[in-house]
């Protein structure tokens, strides 16, 4: 884009020509005093098409979704002080997840900055401990270039969420527009390529391993690694597990996957992590919900090799042996052609010993239950929508069955606050993953008490026509609060009781939505296929299950990832 | 162990609470911190002493070079280096003991920078140990203020930290 010589455009005028200049589709936002003259120039366009939420929160979650769904950089748009304050927790929901994500925020004028102005608050300070950078733009002439600089921050090394803070007063200063092609920066050089020796040697120890694993999280999603990946562990043969938010990178439905890792991981999963001798870890980072009690996981002697863009996830709560710092694809890439010639051993007994422990069928539950089971229905969507849906989730216990028994064959169909643990995430970010992919099949399987936290989002999906099914796990508890206080707080169940829950029906009714109460087993496939067949309308499915339902295996906190405690069904 | 990290880092608006911040929500100490312009009006240098196991001090310099801002980060005390520090001391210099303070100044190799009628203020400038030593060797009750900068630090002979 060249520089129009002369003409000089304002702020506002100059933000939505760089948005359209990065080919944003949907902004997600919420006007208000500081950024009207945005919301002005936002009026006198059609390119960059503007999503008006209910509240900042379901903002920031819509682009989140939209961003997972898409890997493209989602974008929203708030005001100053209760805007920003209010968008906070989705601001922290994706930087805990590594999100590409850049958010626009008012600000009161320059000259009223630091007098305590109406609305007005530090917003830079506020959220700099949750965002990859943000900028305050003082000068108009500025503001191009950082928010350029947003955006490849944003989507390049290790993506995250980048906040751009722009007083009232320079969305009205006049500068000439210019948007640069390209950026550089001194201080911040991602790395692409990963060392070419440490690849070797990580090739060496997989050809050597007797009892090799691999263990995947977010950053294969984020990185587009999967069908790499995937090359990979079939061409050697090797058992595969995805953390919670890796779910997707290799495909769920093949023998050699052996379910998600970590505290609610399979049997299988967390006894071939802790028993390995060669541990592949890629885009994870050893998470405490993933190896849980880290002198526990340091008891079994194995050799780790870690792929990573980030060198700060390496060897930070477990040591590795073989760092490798690049982006992933580049660095799988060199490893398939470094095995390529290899011999691998023969793993066949750690196959074996791998069916056994697969073999006590971790994750079953009671088929001839007459209350409707958590799991009954989940297995019942996975069956209907072929494994094709987008699938978000809010958190606690539904989210768990989810990531169990939803099996995900290929990635950016899983969409689910891991890091930060938001609920109120499932139901704005299936807006924007409805967005980024239309005509997809869109589900929000969510808790009765989860999507109370962004209801107010329903009104949204009535506004642009979102035709999400909401599958509410109801069990009339903050169910994963309770089975802490079950297992843990003798059976005190303080506060995580939901009295006076809402009629979810009329409310959906209400919203100018479709509702529908299922409190039988019998009833669940025929209201699965129902909803899902209305292709046009959200429908929101309140299904009544079983309150005493627990997650299993559960490993508890602190404890190491073997000493599982096991369904009594076993 | 006591480590020194040099830091040069775009000097901008907020890229020192971004790396004081970072210190205090990862739970890591600082037990001083400068920093100024370089010759480069546009890059500061700062120097951060910090206590710390290995792993720690390992995990500071890679969330450091993780900050945006951050152009380049060293652990001085990896190799040779020097270190220097300045304090002003003012000490009571009442007629009785001006010439021992006047003495005590000079084994330190410190200056009398500022006179009053019962007041001198001292400058020294050495490593920590030093400074600290010249605070033990007065009468206690003899110092009035003292204001010290930090530790600053640079690698000896071929070692530097620079873009
Ligand atoms: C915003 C927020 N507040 C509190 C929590 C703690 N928390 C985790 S799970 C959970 C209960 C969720 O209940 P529900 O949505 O009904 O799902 P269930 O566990 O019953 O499936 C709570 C309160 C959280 N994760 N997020």
């Amino acid at each position: 884009m060249d520089r129009i010589k002369g003409v000089e455009l304002s702020g506002a005028e100059i933000v939505v020509r760089c948005l359209q200049e990065e080919g944003v589709e949907y902004v997600f936002g919420y006007p208000g005093g500081a950024v009207l003259y945005i919301y002005d120039e936002l009026f006198k366009q059609d390119k960059v098409r503007h999503v008006l939420v209910r509240h900042e929160q379901g903002a920031v979650h819509a682009a989140d979704g939209y961003s997972r769904s898409s890997h493209k950089v989602g974008v929203c748009l708030v005001t100053s002080g209760p805007g920003v304050t209010n968008a906070v927790t989705g601001i922290a929901t994706a930087y805990m997840d590594s999100i590409p994500m850049v958010v626009l925020t008012g600000q009161v004028p320059t000259h009223a900055i630091g007098q305590d102005a109406f609305q007005e608050c530090d917003t830079v300070g506020i959220t700099r401990p949750c965002v990859k950078h943000n900028f305050l733009v003082k000068d108009v002439k500025d503001l191009a270039a950082t928010i350029k600089k947003a955006f490849y921050l944003a989507s390049s090394g290790r993506p995250g969420p980048v906040l751009v803070d722009i007083p009232k007063d320079v969305t009205t200063h006049q500068c000439e527009f210019h948007y640069p092609e390209t950026v550089t920066m001194r201080s911040y050089n991602p790395v692409r390529k990963g060392h070419a020796g440490q690849i070797k040697k990580a090739a060496q120890l997989l050809a050597e391993a007797q009892r090799p694993m691999v263990y995947t999280g977010g950053g294969v999603i984020l990185s587009n690694a999967a069908p790499l990946l995937t090359e990979l562990v079939q061409r050697a043969g090797f058992p595969c597990t995805n953390t919670l938010m890796g779910l997707g990178g290799y495909p769920a439905t093949d023998r050699q996957f052996l379910g998600m890792l970590g505290m609610h991981g399979t049997y299988q999963a967390n006894m071939a992590m802790q028993h390995c001798d060669v541990l592949l870890a890629i885009g994870a980072r050893f998470d405490d919900r993933v190896i849980g009690n880290p002198a526990h996981f340091a008891q079994n002697p194995r050799k780790i090799i870690h792929i990573d863009i980030d060198p700060s996830s390496i060897s930070k709560r477990v040591k590795v042996d073989v760092p490798i710092v690049g982006n992933i694809p580049d660095v799988l890439d060199d490893l398939l052609k470094q095995l390529g010639g290899a011999k691998t051993q023969d793993i066949a007994p750690w196959w074996k010993q791998i069916e056994e422990w697969r073999a006590r069928d971790c994750l079953r539950y009671d088929r001839k239950s007459k209350i409707i089971k958590p799991q009954f229905v989940l297995e019942k969507l996975y069956e209907i929508t072929g494994g094709d849906a987008i699938v978000t989730s809010d958190v606690g216990q539904h989210q768990m069955w989810a990531a169990q028994f939803y099996k995900f064959d290929k990635p950016r169909r899983w969409i689910n606050s891991g890091g930060l643990g938001t609920m109120g995430f499932g139901l704005p970010a299936a807006m924007g993953a409805r967005l980024a992919n239309p005509g997809a099949t869109v589900v929000c399987v969510t808790g009765e008490s989860s999507i109370q936290m962004c209801l107010q989002e329903l009104s949204t999906c009535k506004q642009y026509r979102l035709p999400i099914k909401i599958i509410n796990l109801n069990n009339r508890y903050m169910g994963m609060v309770r089975q802490w206080q079950q297992f843990f707080h003798g059976n005190r169940y303080s506060e995580s009781y939901m009295d006076a829950l809402p009629d979810f029906v009329k409310l959906a009714e209400g919203y100018g939505h479709r509702g529908a109460l299922i409190d039988k087993p019998a009833d669940v496939e025929p209201a699965l296929r129902d909803a899902l067949a209305r292709k046009d309308e959200l429908v929101f499915l309140d299904f009544i299950t079983d309150q005493a339902e627990n997650v299993y295996p559960m490993v508890p906190g602190g404890k190491g990832i073997t000493e599982m405690i096991l369904s009594e069904e076993l | 162990m006591r480590h020194i990290i040099s830091i040069l880092v775009e000097n901008e608006a907020g890229a020192l609470s971004r790396i004081s911040n970072m210190f205090s929500a990862r739970g890591y100490n600082i037990e001083s911190l400068t920093v100024a312009p370089t010759e480069d009006a546009s890059m500061s240098r700062m120097t951060i002493v910090t206590v710390g196991s290995e792993d720690v001090i390992e995990q500071i310099t890679k969330q450091l070079n993780k900050l945006v801002e951050v152009v380049k980060v060293v652990d001085l005390s990896e190799a040779e280096h020097i270190e220097r520090e300045l304090m002003l001391i003012k000490v009571r210099a009442g007629a009785k003991e001006r010439e021992d303070m006047k003495r005590m100044a000079d084994i330190f190799r410190g200056r009398i920078i500022d006179v009053s009628d019962n007041t001198y203020t001292i400058e020294l400038t050495g490593n920590g140990h030093k400074l600290d030593a010249f605070i033990q060797a007065l009468d206690q009750g003899a110092i009035i203020e003292t204001v010290r900068t930090g530790a600053s630090g640079i690698g000896r002979g071929n070692r530097v930290l620079r873009i």
